[in-house]
């Protein structure tokens, strides 16, 4: 399947080997996706470059109010993570779902990312919480949001021959802010999504002063309502409104029929069930933690 | 070529392995281990599960380069001589195999499980099983036995 198996002692290192061996190498992390298409023949590299061993990238921490999640974080340990529970509980809940324990403790969520699928659970999460990305390549490195790598189904405009995402970053979740992450799909485990929703609401005495809705997949990539989350800004959020921002979502979103996934129709009539209660979740959530904040 | 150096089972091994090997394919075909199974080799149902560093892999889609360095315990480094591990014995005593393939999966998945948490509820033995497919859906039996090896152990005081 391949011809080599190298392990750089870092960033510099893995980035010479790709470059040494000129498009004929690429990053592997947990491998979960990418050992099955080597195997299907959808991945041209013969080299394989793993980044599970270069010290400093397995971190998931907080500073000045940003967490920062290294390459090597796996979806259990993301899913496990105080900090992830305690101030971005909607990534903890969508990496929590991904497969299976198994996949869990090997797939990581910058993989998530660089495999740039419209469904990926753990991405959903990310475009709620607005991440960015930290993309090295031989000429320097740079932050930009996770948005601007998504080119389309399984497209990420990071070359894996040639550059990686190093770690992810996103503001923690503060006073009055929660999410709530949703999934559709045919059993609990071990199965792709019909559908997913991410939502982070944050309450400032009861009005909502920020909103963000990501579903997939119903689109080529990730997709942000930004009309649903918008319609609850200034807004008591009841249940009307909550009901009128889901309604919306599901206008927004264009699910295509799927013989795995349903019909376009029934799809998007569950956009509606699944952001309202993504909502729901987050508004209770959130109205929890201002409480606290005011009786402390 | 390269070689592969692991602890195995509690063995240290050596083993030269194809840079695309996958940990599984090593297991059986160089090492003998087929205890382990293979079936789905998409890393969907579970039944070539095998610790690695203590944590469950799908050892089907896991290369074996990364097991470097590493310890790997599969179905048969449980047990001793012919004594059955406590996992086992409980899966003996619920008849919890059917087809029996699943099952050395299955008791891998409970054995991380219970190194982790003796006194697990349902909803975490569900959990620690949900990367395990049984076709014959002998689900109950296998909670049943994985909870009555749970007490067996809390009283023993752990797996040792």
């Amino acid at each position: 399947m391949w011809d080599e198996y190298l392990f750089p002692a870092s960033v510099e290192e893995a980035l010479e080997m790709l470059e040494a061996h000129g498009g004929e190498a690429r990053i592997i992390a947990g491998g979960t996706d990418l050992v099955l298409q080597s195997q299907r023949g959808q991945c041209p590299a013969k080299v394989m470059v793993d980044i599970t061993r270069i010290p400093g990238l397995d971190h998931i921490e907080e500073r000045d109010g940003l967490i920062y999640i290294g390459a090597q974080a796996t979806h259990g340990q993301v899913a496990a993570s105080p900090l992830i529970r305690s101030r971005a509980g909607v990534l903890a809940e969508a990496c929590g779902s991904v497969g299976g324990p198994q996949i869990r403790n090997v797939g990581t969520l910058v993989g998530n990312v660089v495999n740039a699928l419209p469904a990926a659970d753990g991405a959903i999460a990310l475009f709620a919480l607005d991440a960015e990305a930290e993309v090295v390549e031989r000429r320097g490195r740079r932050w930009t949001p996770i948005a601007s790598l998504y080119a389309g189904v399984g497209l990420c405009t990071v070359d894996p021959c040639a550059a990686m995402i190093t770690q992810l970053r996103f503001p923690a979740l503060g006073k009055g802010e929660a999410g709530a992450f949703e999934r559709l799909a045919k059993r609990r485990a071990l199965v792709l999504p019909i559908l997913n929703a991410a939502a982070i609401v944050g309450l400032r005495r009861n009005k909502v002063q920020k909103a963000r809705i990501a579903i997939g997949p119903v689109a080529s990539t990730p997709f942000v309502v930004a009309e649903a989350a918008e319609s609850l800004v200034g807004q008591t959020p009841d249940e009307e409104r909550i009901t009128r921002a889901a309604k919306l979502a599901a206008q927004t979103a264009q699910p295509r029929d799927s013989l795995l996934r349903g019909s376009a129709e029934y799809r998007k009539a569950m956009v509606e069930v699944l952001v309202r209660r993504a909502l729901w979740r987050a508004v209770e959530a959130a109205s929890l933690q201002e409480d606290e904040d005011v009786n402390s | 070529m390269s070689t592969l150096e692991m602890i195995l089972n509690g063995q240290e091994v050596s083993v030269d392995v194809e840079p695309g090997d996958l940990l599984a394919h090593v297991l059986r075909d160089k090492l003998g281990l087929i205890g382990t199974k293979i079936s789905c080799e998409e890393g969907e149902c579970g039944a070539c599960t095998v610790l690695v560093d203590g944590r469950t892999v799908d050892s089907c889609i896991y290369p074996a380069l990364k097991a470097q360095g590493r310890e790997v315990v599969t179905i048969e480094g449980l047990g001793q001589d012919n004594r059955l591990d406590p996992i086992q014995q409980a899966f003996v005593d619920k008849t919890a195999p059917q087809c029996g393939y699943c099952i050395p999966g299955m008791v891998i998945s409970a054995k991380a499980l219970l190194d982790e948490t003796l006194h697990p509820t349902r909803k975490e033995i569900e959990e620690g099983i949900s990367g395990n497919l049984c076709r014959c859906t002998g689900y109950y039996q296998i909670i049943e036995a994985i909870e009555l090896a749970a007490a067996r152990l809390a009283e023993k005081g752990g797996l040792g």
